[in-house]
């Protein structure tokens, strides 16, 4: 459980991240917060050639939020979210700082970063969960410059990303208030990866919902949003019966795979439970 | 008495709690060379060929060997019956032909650091010709593979009995049949193993450092195997970050890092690593029963029957059969029983090798043994609290001679009431308002629910070990023991015991586990003997110490012995407290006697051998009140109390604190630890994510409830061992009170209970009693 050897580089800014990232090829890898790179290095699982250490660069350490919407920035750590207090960030994008308590533990939280978990691309993500369910949209900086990638387009396999080789994740954006919202999960132990998480969230006129989004997490190689469990509650009136549809397509909807934790059918029974369980939440949250 | 039964802070923790106490990792030799292993990465197969060329040739490495280049003897058994039959399914320290389960270590590197010699590992390339993969004790049986040519899967065929077994089930009125399985699971201490050994040519002797649990015994085998005899050989102590059965018996490495270190003449360390430990140290566990009692109407247990397969993985190791001995001479437990026959199975399967892990054999065999009982109560329709009080043996019964051998002593039950602790338990819980508020909270719909077992533990296992009393001018102790330090609190109750009988402040006693400089000979720390066994030895000495230290002082002092006390570390004569001698005084003038004075003796000091023939056996119960979350499975333990009679508590504290860590170790076992195996062999349970130890988080508080009702007659001390009840009976408890929260007490027969197997039950539960509404 000793890495291969690699290069160590230390930056303080984006520009000089990305051009060591050109220079140093695809072999060379980022390092936020650590708490999944590292473990892997150890196992090595992986074997990047060049660390290019991010954790100072201090200027992506910002959670803003105005009339457009919520900017959390890549080095913010799982903790700043956590405690967000922005009297309108919370109150709007309020699933964020409600769900972070999910994610490992409170050391954990202190270190890792929001943009290394969404580019690390874990299938069980809270934040990639959240992400899609938030529609968010990520920033990347490359040596030609920035571009805004929908969150739609960017999770494109089992820890894969639309990130090229030279590019680094500096911000993600949402745009949308989504009040009612929240995230359940189902793990053995308190600060385990999830076995199964659900996250919805739905747009209320009385109740009457008029636009939903459910992301099932641990089910897939990417966290994945189920169409089949949105158009139930799209336009429908909000009651246990809905709900319990919604949750019920939902897991007919996913393919899970069997692993030491769980076999195909107890991952699709829990995925019912936990969309019923998010639902039920994100309703009562807001009202 | 001063110290011994009170709640003295433990000596150690100071050091440990601050990050000063000294692991193996934290020695360091001038001069030292990493070890690494390269392991097998499947489970059968035949080695076809090893190609060390890219290893040797990789930075930093100074010697690549592989089984063919070593000549070491087997691993042999340490404690066990049938010792010389288990002589084919040993272990080699390197493979040479073939491997028997994914870990298995083919070859070593030397490099000069651990990262090197990682590297160079996985350069060495190893062709295997697999061969069919058996998992399952029966199934392998059962095979035509044989996993050792000539030889059969089935190692042994254990058997313990008493009573006329088929007559009792020809003339029960009842009948109840289970068939139950505790998973595979291993002890997970929080410091790996490890060791570093260190050749001085010049003096001819080798110092090893990172040995735990049984030194001694290491080191007589290890001197053995390397051509040395065992004074030139000096195991220092060290501190172990928990022993728990796993660590610290003799396993490949500790034959390889001193072989290695006289070979290259350098020295060597090597720690394990926690991807290796899960793969390489002894598991243990796993074990299936198939387990009938015959009863009368009332309940009364008329005869046990009980077959075990044992699955033992790729070899025997040191502890031989010892698991599966343990496992059918205590399954009897505390219960009045005519007529038993324990049988079990032991074959070998590919997986990990298995030993002992705290409360070896007795968390398995209660965990059937209780459930059975629990089903049986249920179909008698008796409530289970009330089969365990007309099946208890009753105090006028003991002691009692079981009839079965258990670690080659004859198991004979030592005075005890296990009535009244369960009486008394039930009250100091308050269990039946555990009860109550189950009840009411499944009445409102929760799947809340208590469950309890009764255990019998064992402990104080001789033959003998022995201690060193000896103090020195300024009036300091040193106390030497054949025990180690594993992060037990040794140190402590042996400054306790040793300070008590020469009536000094404990501060001025120093214990030295570990040392063989300091004792040559000792059993070492295990089996929950170090406090009653090695804590008598010490006694004896100690009071050794002090009659000699009254007869020298009586000679000086020219009185008589008879007219000396000894007070606050000071000799007195009786009536005239101002002519009196402290203890280093008197060590002084032992040290440089007057001129023309024979003393009769060079130290004050006393070395003393505590032999023992018995065990002593102490008991308890368990309670707990859970809650089943029945959409996931999802078990949370609300409460939790281990009652135990511990004969004497040396620490009270200490024996509080082994219970609740025993039963945070134990619950774990029954809710979350299992090592899996995919089909062909893989671990799937190799690192910390899959499996899962209890974390602070998930624990519930523990009560408990230490008796002193039964102090044990086989030691001075009155002591019984503290160091394995705390887990004893979880597996039952958790699996009592699941079935009881769910509505189906019958249901939990499987450990670890995983939510996924959970939430099957209480869907069958919820299936049948739909089925039986539908058809009212
Ligand atoms: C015991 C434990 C439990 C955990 N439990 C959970 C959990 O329940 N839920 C959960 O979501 N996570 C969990 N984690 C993971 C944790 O949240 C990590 O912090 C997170 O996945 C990665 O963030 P990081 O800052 O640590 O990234 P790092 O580990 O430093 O990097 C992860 C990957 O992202 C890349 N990367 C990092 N930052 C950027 C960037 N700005 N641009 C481009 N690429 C980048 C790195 O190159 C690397 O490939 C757990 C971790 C541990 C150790």
């Amino acid at each position: 459980m000793k890495p291969s050897a690699f290069e160590y580089h230390r930056v303080r800014s984006v520009d000089e991240a990305v051009s060591l990232l050109t220079r140093l090829g695809g072999d060379a890898k980022l390092l936020a917060g650590g708490q999944s790179l590292v473990g892997m290095m150890n196992f090595r699982l992986a074997r990047p050639s060049a660390l290019i250490d991010i954790s100072l660069v201090d200027a992506l350490n910002y959670i803003t939020s105005n009339e457009e919407g919520l900017r959390i920035g890549a080095l913010t750590s799982h903790r700043a979210v956590e405690r967000l207090d922005d009297p309108v960030a919370s109150e709007r994008f309020s699933v964020l700082p409600r769900s972070a308590h999910w994610i490992g533990h409170y050391a954990i939280r202190s270190v890792g970063t929001f943009g290394g978990s969404i580019a690390h691309a874990d299938p069980a993500a809270e934040w990639c969960m959240l992400a899609l369910l938030l529609d968010a949209e990520v920033v990347a900086v490359g040596p030609q410059g920035e571009r805004v990638v929908p969150i739609g387009d960017f999770f494109t396999g089992f820890l894969q990303t639309d990130l090229a080789e030279d590019e680094m994740l500096t911000e993600v954006r949402i745009r949308t208030a989504w009040p009612h919202a929240a995230l359940h999960e189902f793990s053995r132990r308190h600060g385990d990866f999830a076995i199964v998480a659900a996250a919805a969230a739905v747009q209320m006129s009385g109740d009457h919902c008029t636009d939903a989004r459910i992301v099932i997490g641990g089910v897939d190689s990417t966290v994945i949003r189920v169409a089949d469990a949105e158009s139930v509650l799209t336009g429908a009136t909000i009651n246990a019966e809905a709900i319990g549809e919604a949750a019920a397509a939902a897991a007919r909807a996913v393919d899970p795979p069997e692993d030491l934790n769980g076999s195909a059918a107890y991952r699709r029974h829990l995925t019912e439970v936990l969309v019923r369980r998010a639902l039920d939440e994100a309703i009562a949250h807001g009202e | 008495m001063k110290y011994v039964g009170s709640r003295v802070l433990r000596h150690e923790d100071p050091r440990l709690l601050t990050g000063r106490g000294f692991f193996v990792d934290d020695e360091t030799r001038p001069g030292q060379l990493w070890m690494r292993v390269v392991r097998s990465t499947s489970a059968h197969a035949l080695i076809r060929s090893i190609d060390l060329t890219e290893a040797q040739e990789s930075d930093g490495v100074l010697a690549v060997i592989c089984g063919r280049d070593v000549e070491l003897p087997v691993i042999p058994v340490r404690v066990s019956p049938l010792k010389d039959e288990m002589a084919p399914y040993l272990q080699p320290v390197l493979a040479t032909e073939r491997v028997r389960y994914v870990g298995e270590p083919v070859a070593v590197i030397v490099a000069t650091d651990p990262y090197l010699a990682e590297d160079a590992a996985e350069r060495v390339i190893v062709e295997y010709d697999e061969l069919p993969v058996l998992l399952d004790a029966e199934q392998s049986a059962a095979s035509d593979v044989q996993m050792v040519p000539g030889h059969s899967n089935e190692v042994a065929v254990l058997r313990a009995s008493f009573g006329d077994v088929d007559a009792s089930f020809a003339s029960a009125e009842h009948v109840v049949e289970i068939d139950v399985t505790i998973g595979r699971q291993t002890a997970v201490p929080i410091e790996t193993r490890g060791l570093v050994a260190e050749w001085s040519p010049d003096d001819e002797r080798l110092d090893i450092w990172g040995a735990t649990k049984v030194p001694h015994y290491n080191r007589r085998v290890i001197a053995a195997a390397i051509g040395l005899t065992e004074y030139q050989v000096n195991i220092h102590r060290t501190d172990a970050g928990g022993g728990f059965g796993v660590r610290g018996e003799l396993y490949p490495e500790d034959f390889l890092v001193p072989y290695l270190a006289l070979r290259l003449g350098r020295p060597i360390k090597w720690v394990e690593d926690r991807a290796e430990h899960l793969v390489s140290t002894n598991h243990s566990r796993d074990q299936r029963h198939l387990i009938s009692g015959a009863f009368d109407r009332s309940g009364h247990l008329l005869g046990l029957r009980d077959e075990v397969w044992h699955g033992n993985g790729g070899y025997v190791r040191t502890h031989g059969l010892t698991v599966p001995e343990l496992t059918i001479t205590m399954l009897p437990g505390p219960y009045r029983l005519p007529a038993y026959e324990g049988v079990c199975h032991i074959v070998l399967t590919n997986k990990t090798p298995c030993g002992t892990y705290r409360a070896p054999g007795r968390y398995e065999g209660t965990f059937a043994r209780e459930r059975l009982l629990d089903i049986a109560a249920v179909q008698l329709g008796i409530d289970p609290l009330e089969i365990r009080r007309v099946n208890l043996l009753s105090a006028e019964e003991l002691p009692m001679d079981r009839g079965l051998i258990a670690l080659g002593t004859s198991v004979v039950l030592d005075d005890a009431d296990y009535q009244s602790l369960l009486e008394v338990a039930l009250v100091e819980a308050d269990y039946s308002s555990w009860q109550n508020e189950a009840t009411q909270l499944r009445a409102q719909g929760q799947l809340v629910g208590t469950g309890m077992a009764v255990f019998l533990e064992k402990s104080g296992l001789g033959p003998y070990e022995t201690a060193a009393v000896e103090i020195d001018r300024e009036g300091g102790i040193q106390v030497s023991i054949g025990g180690t330090s594993l992060g037990q609190g040794i140190e402590t109750i042996m400054a306790q015991i040793a300070a008590d009988e020469l009536t000094v402040n404990i501060a001025s006693v120093d214990v030295v586990g570990g040392e063989t400089a300091s004792m040559d000979d000792g059993m070492g720390s295990w089996a929950s003997r170090s406090t009653v066994v090695g804590g008598s030895a010490v006694l004896m000495a100690a009071r050794a110490t002090s009659d000699l230290a009254l007869q020298v002082a009586a000679t000086l002092l020219e009185v008589s012995p008879e007219e000396l006390t000894l007070r606050d570390g000071r000799v007195e004569v009786n009536g005239s407290s101002e002519r009196a001698m402290s203890l280093g005084d008197v060590a002084a003038v032992i040290g440089n006697p007057p001129a023309g004075v024979d003393l009769g003796c060079k130290v004050l000091g006393a070395r003393r051998k505590f032999s023992v023939e018995h065990m002593t056996y102490p008991y308890g119960v368990h309670f707990a009140q859970v809650r089943v979350d029945g959409d996931t499975g999802a078990v949370s333990v609300l409460r939790y109390f281990v009652a135990y009679e511990v004969g004497r508590a040396m620490n009270p504290m200490t024996v509080e604190g082994q219970l609740i860590g025993g039963a945070i170790q134990g619950i774990g076992g029954a809710l979350l630890e299992e090592l899996v195996y995919g089909p062909d062999g893989q671990p799937l349970s190799a690192t910390l994510i899959d499996y899962l130890l209890p974390t602070a988080g998930d624990a519930p508080t523990v009560g408990t409830l230490i008796t002193e009702s039964h102090p044990s007659s086989s030691n001075p001390l009155g002591a019984k061992g503290a160091g394995e009840g705390g887990l004893t009976a979880c597996g039952a408890t958790i699996a009592s009170a699941v079935g009881n929260a769910i509505g189906k007490v019958e249901a939990p027969t499987r450990l670890p209970l995983s939510p996924m197997r959970v939430r099957a039950m209480v869907a069958s539960a919820a299936a049948s009693t739909d089925h039986v509404s539908s058809a009212e």
